[in-house]
């Protein structure tokens, strides 16, 4: 019913048509298998001798290709492999840069709603010229189409947000949902109509790279070599809106137009991208990126150059296994490779990755609760022997803490208590025999600057910040850890200047009594 | 003479305001700030009403009033950030799109997303972004003048430390800093003393004095009503209108500070009350 007999025009469209339905109808399984192949493939790529495995997972309609058909892409023996790579590769680029800058300016979802506002008016332009007797599927209108209504679409947010008491998110959901809609009726519409060439036009739902012509891959170069252009040129008006639209706003630079600016280069790139990606996935390749660069880097240059080269690796990467597995649309695997680059950057980006945050973490963790030992053993030891006037070099070795005096001066028990001991005991800072705990010498001289750089700290606090003598020690607790030697110096330039001593202080309170009183700040803090 | 009287005219009809002389609008080019008749609403409701005062050179002036008297919007208004319903402002003795560059900018901390991916350094040389141009980029001489007023604001050692890492105080600084590199003859400052510690409000404190020395001027929002005596010279009272305004001895009296903080059922609120039900009416 669909394919057209008289589609005499184009017979690769038509068949291509074919292919792009096929997903559509039977969508929920398509998704589960290509998501089983494209792990596979991930992971499994580099070994050939998995095919098989692949095989069976993926049914006949999805089968492994041959190395034959591999050597084909990646040796970019066809002219269309050459052209479709070239235009995907332009577009991950100019996606990229342009994504870094929807990103922190919190338009990402701009990109989403313009996208998926375009539908209706690919369908309105392909009626449109098919009744003038036009080729409806002339990517010229189709585009034009598509922008007129993505702009109504962006246009339609803003009003509703200025218009009414709806906030943005609100505003794009209503938006996005209406025009998406529309879109998916005047499609059905096209279908019952006697243009029935227009099979084809699904491809910009989901993304079909192998429909990419020479002349769209130049229409893709052009506009992303503007919006590249245009972004490194107004790199630092840009960077300047994202940051601080006041400040930019009162250094005179136009932030309405600027705006305006960025939100041109959304557009150009969102259309052009829209037969390479599919405009449900479009957004994908503005956010996820930028994303995925933010993870490596503080400079927002580097997350730019970062950013373009995952889009374009991703693309390029994407379109090579939609070429090979011809029943993936190219946008569904776009997407996956990002995604997965992005999942590598979130877990081990050397900036803000997961795994380099919670090493730090642990480290400073660590780090607190062995601090807290130290000092709870020499507070412990203070009143008999240290303030005693006990030689140091005797109750190095002599003087002993129990597990069981330890345990009820902070908020820990033996599961963290001991762990620490022993962590502290290979550092050579105790020693630990039979429930009873040492300082060994270095471990007395690292207990004794964490006492003073404490107190120091409680009586600046009580000094400088008004805080009571009473609540002095939880502030404390909460911020020495991280006093680095040169603040410590400060302190203690301060504390000269109010005559206060810098020897090892007394505590400005009593030991037990914040110990006892209140929630405790140890656990709060590790 | 009379070509003066004309080209007054020329220029009020120019900037497509009304052309009667303004009474207490001064064009004189050493007030460093005028403002007349300001009225800012959002959507129906006025946040600032009928705002006038010159402010005299060379000083410290304090703005102070409760949350939600419209000090922030006043200082956005001054500098055409959002659109007035009435009302002129003249930075000494133009507009402030004229005179923008003598005019430096401290925004409330909170404004910005500190996780944006930039250095410190970077920040303070987004003061210099107008003089660069358009489309140059930054270059190494704009760099070393933001890293000397890193230092003027005592943390230069931190100039290359992404924002997030900085603790509140050193992004206030470093916000103070971006508007020191202008090298600005006027300083509108949004809440540089929320939320810092003691060692950076004094820092600013010192910052402060040393613009007052070399005759600039700062109109800083404040909040901290103990600290007006000791920070300020002249103090503006707001709340809605300006309650009072003049030397922070004969303005910052009990008397006009319940005016300005009194409870809910103030004559203005009362006013206002009132006006918004006669609106609702209509």
């Amino acid at each position: 019913m669909i394919r057209g007999s008289r589609n005499t025009t184009d017979s690769d469209v038509s068949g291509r048509s074919v292919f792009s339905l096929g997903c559509l109808s039977n969508a929920g399984s398509s998704t589960l298998r290509l998501l089983a192949i494209a792990c596979l493939f991930l992971f499994f790529a580099a070994a050939p001798r998995y095919a098989a495995a692949a095989d069976s997972l993926a049914d006949t309609s999805a089968t492994w290709p041959t190395w034959q058909q591999w050597k084909r892409v990646l040796s970019l023996q066809d002219y269309n492999t050459r052209v479709v790579l070239l235009g995907v590769s332009v577009l991950g680029a100019g996606a990229g840069l342009v994504g870094s800058f929807t990103l922190l300016r919190k338009r990402a979802l701009m990109g989403d709603a313009l996208s998926h506002a375009s539908l209706p008016g690919i369908a309105m332009a392909f009626i449109i010229a098919s009744a003038l007797g036009r080729d409806g599927k002339s990517l010229g209108y189709l585009l034009t189409g598509a922008t007129v209504s993505g702009l109504l679409g962006v246009a339609a947010i803003l009003w509703i947000r200025n218009k009414t008491r709806l906030k943005e998110d609100a505003a794009l959901g209503i938006v996005l949902s209406v025009f998406f809609g529309a879109g998916i009726a005047l499609l059905g519409i096209v279908q019952q109509m006697q243009y029935s060439s227009a099979a084809g036009l699904e491809s910009f739902i989901y993304g079909k790279t192998a429909s990419m012509g020479s002349n769209d891959a130049k229409l893709i170069i052009v506009a992303s070599a503007i919006a590249i252009v245009v972004c490194l040129g107004l790199f630092k008006e840009l960077k300047i809106l994202c940051f601080d639209e006041a400040f930019a706003g009162s250094r005179g630079f136009p932030i309405v137009w600027l705006d305006i600016v960025l939100m041109s280069m959304v557009v150009l790139i969102t259309i052009v991208g829209l037969q390479a990606v599919g405009l449900i996935l479009m957004i994908a390749l503005m956010v996820i990126p930028a994303a995925a660069a933010r993870f490596w880097t503080h400079e927002l240059w580097r997350m730019s150059v970062y950013s373009v080269v995952i889009g374009t690796v991703g693309c390029v990467l994407g379109a090579v296994l939609s070429a090979v597995f011809p029943n993936l649309p190219s946008g569904a695997m776009i997407v996956l490779v990002c995604s997965f680059f992005f999942f590598l950057s979130m877990m081990f980006g050397t900036a803000r990755g997961v795994v380099i945050r919670t090493y730090r973490r642990r480290r400073l963790n660590r780090r607190i609760a062995r601090q807290h030992l130290l000092r709870a053993m020499y507070e412990h030891l203070e009143p008999n022997t240290i303030g005693a006037g006990v030689k140091s070099s005797r109750f190095e070795s002599k003087a002993a803490v129990t597990v069981s005096e330890l345990l009820p001066m902070r908020s820990w028990g033996w599961g963290r208590l001991l762990p620490t001991i022993r962590a502290a005991q290979e550092d050579e800072l105790l020693r630990f025999t039979d429930d009873n705990v040492f300082f060994t010498r270095s471990g007395f001289v690292e207990a004794a600057r964490l006492t003073r750089q404490h107190r120091l700290w409680e009586m600046y606090l009580i000094a400088y910040a008004d805080v009571a003598p009473g609540l002095v020690d939880r502030g404390a607790d909460d911020i020495e850890h991280v006093l680095g030697p040169e603040i410590v110096d400060q302190l203690e330039d301060l504390l000269e200047e109010q005559k206060m001593t810098v020897e090892i202080p007394e505590s400005p309170h009593g030991i037990g009594v914040p110990e006892s009183a209140g929630p405790q700040p140890g656990g709060s803090t590790s | 003479m009379n070509k003066q009287t004309s080209s007054q005219l020329g220029d009020a009809l120019a900037s497509s305001e009304s052309t009667s002389s303004a009474p207490g609008l001064s064009t004189d080019p050493l007030c460093p700030l005028s403002v007349y008749d300001l009225t800012v609403a959002y959507h129906r409701k006025p946040v600032i009403w009928d705002v006038g005062f010159d402010l005299p050179a060379g000083q410290l002036i304090g703005v102070v009033g409760p949350n939600g008297a419209g000090k922030s919007t006043l200082l956005k208004a001054i500098m055409d950030l959002i659109p007035r319903a009435s009302g002129r402002v003249r930075v000494f003795g133009d507009t402030y799109a004229h005179n923008r560059k003598r005019v430096g900018y401290v925004p409330q901390r909170e404004s910005v997303d500190w996780q944006f991916p930039v250095s410190a350094l970077d920040v303070v040389t987004m003061g210099l972004y107008d003089d660069i141009g358009w489309f140059f980029p930054v270059r190494k001489k704009h760099r070393a003048r933001a890293l000397e007023a890193l230092d003027r604001v005592g943390i230069a050692d931190l100039a290359n430390r992404q924002i997030s890492q900085l603790s509140g105080g050193q992004q206030q600084r470093t916000f103070l800093a971006r508007a020191l590199v202008q090298d600005a003859d006027l300083y509108l400052m949004d809440e540089p003393f929320a939320a810092v510690d003691a060692a950076t409000e004094r820092a600013i404190v010192e910052i402060l004095r040393d613009l007052k020395k070399r005759e600039k001027t700062a109109v800083v929002i404040h909040h901290d009503l103990q600290t007006v005596p000791e920070y300020f010279d002249h103090v503006i009272l707001l709340n809605m209108r300006v309650v009072s305004h003049g030397p922070v001895s004969e303005t910052f009296t009990s008397e006009n500070l319940q005016k300005t903080y009194g409870g809910r059922l103030t004559l203005l609120d009362e006013v206002t009350e009132a006006m918004r039900r006669r609106e609702q009416a209509l």
